[in-house]
């Protein structure tokens, strides 16, 4: 049975849902061992333990993780080769991806990034072009590294629970590397993530500084809230929640677009949305070509009427 | 500090010739390969030469002995992203062009630029986009990296160069879901940028007049001792099996306020389950 290696970077208070859908893809593909990079908790561990992996391994040195990218590839490469894995799974952040990518020249070995469907023969189906392009590919190598998107798999536990043995990895830490030098958390805001939100409300320009009618109807749904590009620049919300090219690429049940126009770059980060919802006071925003429902209207009257319709029918 | 310890800096900026978003794109051939017509100047590799040239003006300008390199792959027409970037002003240009490079994915890209930066260099600053725009992997900086054996500060969305009595030093901040990091590494090192970092200028006249006069050195795979099958499609990891165009989303309703869309708009959502 193929060996298959799950990445986890560094661990929360429990099993996120992306890397719990890491593990049950990995699952459904071969045995999944375990490579995470950083400290973890009892619970935490647990949680890895759900998906029947028997062995978590850890760098020996905790100073993987003080240096940029090189020493978590390197800690990856030296666990697939003690492990034998035939396809390493990591998760779809920049980071993943980078470690991804210099793994792949380490063991002369293929990375498919950005993975939404995952086929037994390991046929990856991605897609191109900000989303106007499926694509099918495979990596011809003998071991497989890919990068999968949050919300590509069902999250499935394996019923046979264990309690993962602890496996520690010596690593050759790179001698030409980055440090990292400072870190600051960002506050968080208790809505859900946006790769993984199911609903997304998002704002642009027309916002004018002011997100609290997208903050309220993003409660009132359970969703998280995005932001284009202008808003982000404008400084009216954190970076972070810019969608679009040079943002993140979101596919969720219902995106909601309120006071933004719909440029080419905006719309390559969530037009693989399954419905589109888009607020705009000027009928000819381009947003209204791809809209499902599209209202021409200002968002600061549509907003909180929708989202004091929603609470009053008890939703 | 003292400047000239820490020398003139040779800065490599690596700039793609992309399809324009602008335009339909498309994959194409029997090989499944992006099909360049229409291509320009990746847009994200402007911040990383918009980088190059702020990091040159903060240490002296070009008199001061820094000199950046715009380097590009790709067939006979990818050299414009070349003359665009002198125009821009870089200082030369490099473009490495051959017919065994059709196709290449990320790991075969970053073998023949690897091979092409330790030809042309070395370099002490390898500056690149955060992603081309056609591919959208990331991969190519880091592969490099790797490649290479430099450090790898890539995402930054500052950048900052101190010189020392041992060389450079640069400094740069990246920007996480949930947290924001300080980096530092010494130079010779790898960094790509995201579109934070600056505001990308455009060529003005006098820098057009100016690139006429520049020079372009293009290579082919022999030159830079890279074999054929190394690269292409025969030296790729993986490989794509078949492309289809996703159906375009159509238009669904449209509908103007009348004091009553915000309702108008719950029954649509109730209408789709989505409450
Ligand atoms: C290299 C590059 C990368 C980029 N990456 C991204 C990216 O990742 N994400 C991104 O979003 N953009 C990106 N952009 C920017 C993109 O091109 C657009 O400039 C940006 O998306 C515009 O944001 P906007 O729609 O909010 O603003 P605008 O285009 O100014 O649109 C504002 C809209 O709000 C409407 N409006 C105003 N007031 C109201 C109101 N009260 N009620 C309802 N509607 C109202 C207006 O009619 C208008 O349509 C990128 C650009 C470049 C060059």
């Amino acid at each position: 049975m193929t060996t298959v290696l799950v990445f986890l970077d560094h661990a929360g208070a429990s099993l996120a849902k992306s890397e719990r859908e890491l593990l049950s893809l990995g699952a459904s593909l071969g045995e999944v061992t375990v490579a995470l990079a950083g400290d973890a908790d009892q619970a935490y561990l647990d949680g890895v333990g759900a998906y029947g992996v028997q062995e978590v391994h850890r760098p020996e040195d905790a100073a993987v993780s003080e240096v940029l990218v090189a020493g978590k590839a390197a800690f990856l490469a030296e666990t697939v080769r003690r492990t034998g894995a035939g396809i390493v799974l990591l998760g779809n952040s920049y980071e993943a991806k980078e470690i991804a990518a210099r793994l792949g020249v380490r063991l002369e070995a293929g990375v498919i990034t950005d993975v939404v469907g995952l086929a037994d023969d390991l046929t990856a189906t991605k897609s191109d072009f900000a989303g106007s392009y499926s694509v099918a590919c495979r990596v011809t190598t003998d071991i497989a590294i890919l990068t999968v998107k949050p919300n590509s798999v069902e999250a499935v536990e394996a019923g046979l629970p264990s309690s993962p043995r602890e496996v520690p990895v010596p690593v050759d830490l790179p001698a030409a590397a980055a440090r990292v030098t400072g870190r600051v958390d960002k506050p968080v805001s208790g809505r859900p993530e946006l790769a993984e939100a199911r609903v997304i409300v998002a704002g642009g320009r027309g916002v004018n500084g002011d997100f609290g009618p997208l903050e309220d109807l993003a409660d009132a749904l359970g969703g998280a809230v995005g932001a284009s590009r202008a808003a982000t620049d404008a400084g009216w919300i954190e970076h972070s929640a810019q969608i679009g090219q040079t943002g993140k690429t979101v596919s969720p049940q219902l995106y909601i677009s309120a006071g933004i126009s719909g440029a080419i770059q905006q719309k390559a980060g969530m037009q693989t949305s399954k419905v589109i919802v888009a607020i705009n006071k000027d009928a000819d925003s381009p947003v209204f070509e791809i809209a499902d429902f599209g209202i021409v209207g200002d968002l600061f009257t549509v907003l909180p009427q929708a989202t004091e319709e929603i609470r009053k029918r008890g939703l | 500090m003292d400047e000239a310890t820490a020398g003139g800096l040779r800065i490599a900026v690596l700039v793609k010739h992309v399809p324009d978003a602008q335009f339909d794109r498309h994959i194409g051939g029997d090989d499944l390969t992006t099909v360049r017509t229409e291509s320009i100047l990746s847009e994200l590799d402007e911040y990383a030469l918009e980088a190059a040239l702020q990091l040159v003006e903060a240490h002296g300008g070009p008199s001061a002995g820094h000199r950046i390199t715009a380097i590009t792959m790709g067939p006979a027409a990818a050299v414009a992203a070349v003359k665009k970037s002198l125009q821009i002003g870089a200082d030369d240009g490099v473009h490495l062009t051959d017919e065994a490079l059709n196709g290449s994915d990320a790991s075969a890209t970053s073998k023949a630029l690897a091979a092409l930066l330790r030809h042309t260099g070395p370099f002490d600053l390898v500056l690149t986009g955060m992603a081309s725009t056609d591919g959208e992997t990331s991969l190519v900086p880091a592969q490099l990296a790797e490649r290479l054996e430099l450090p790898q500060v890539t995402f930054a969305a500052s950048l900052e160069l101190v010189p020392g009595d041992s060389g450079w030093t640069l400094s740069a901040r990246r920007d996480n879901d949930t947290y924001a990091e300080t980096i530092e590494a010494s130079l010779p090192a790898l960094v790509s940028v995201t579109d934070q970092i600056n505001e990308p200028r455009y060529p003005n006249f006098k820098g057009i007049m100016a690139a006429k006069k520049k020079q372009i050195e293009v290579l082919s795979l022999a030159d830079i001792g890279v074999q054929q099958d190394e690269v292409g499609l025969a030296g790729s990891w993986t490989r794509v099996e078949a492309a289809a165009p996703r159906p375009p989303r159509s238009q669904g309703i449209v509908i103007t306020d009348e004091g009553d869309a915000g309702v108008r708009l719950v029954d649509f959502l109730a209408g789709q389950k989505l409450l």
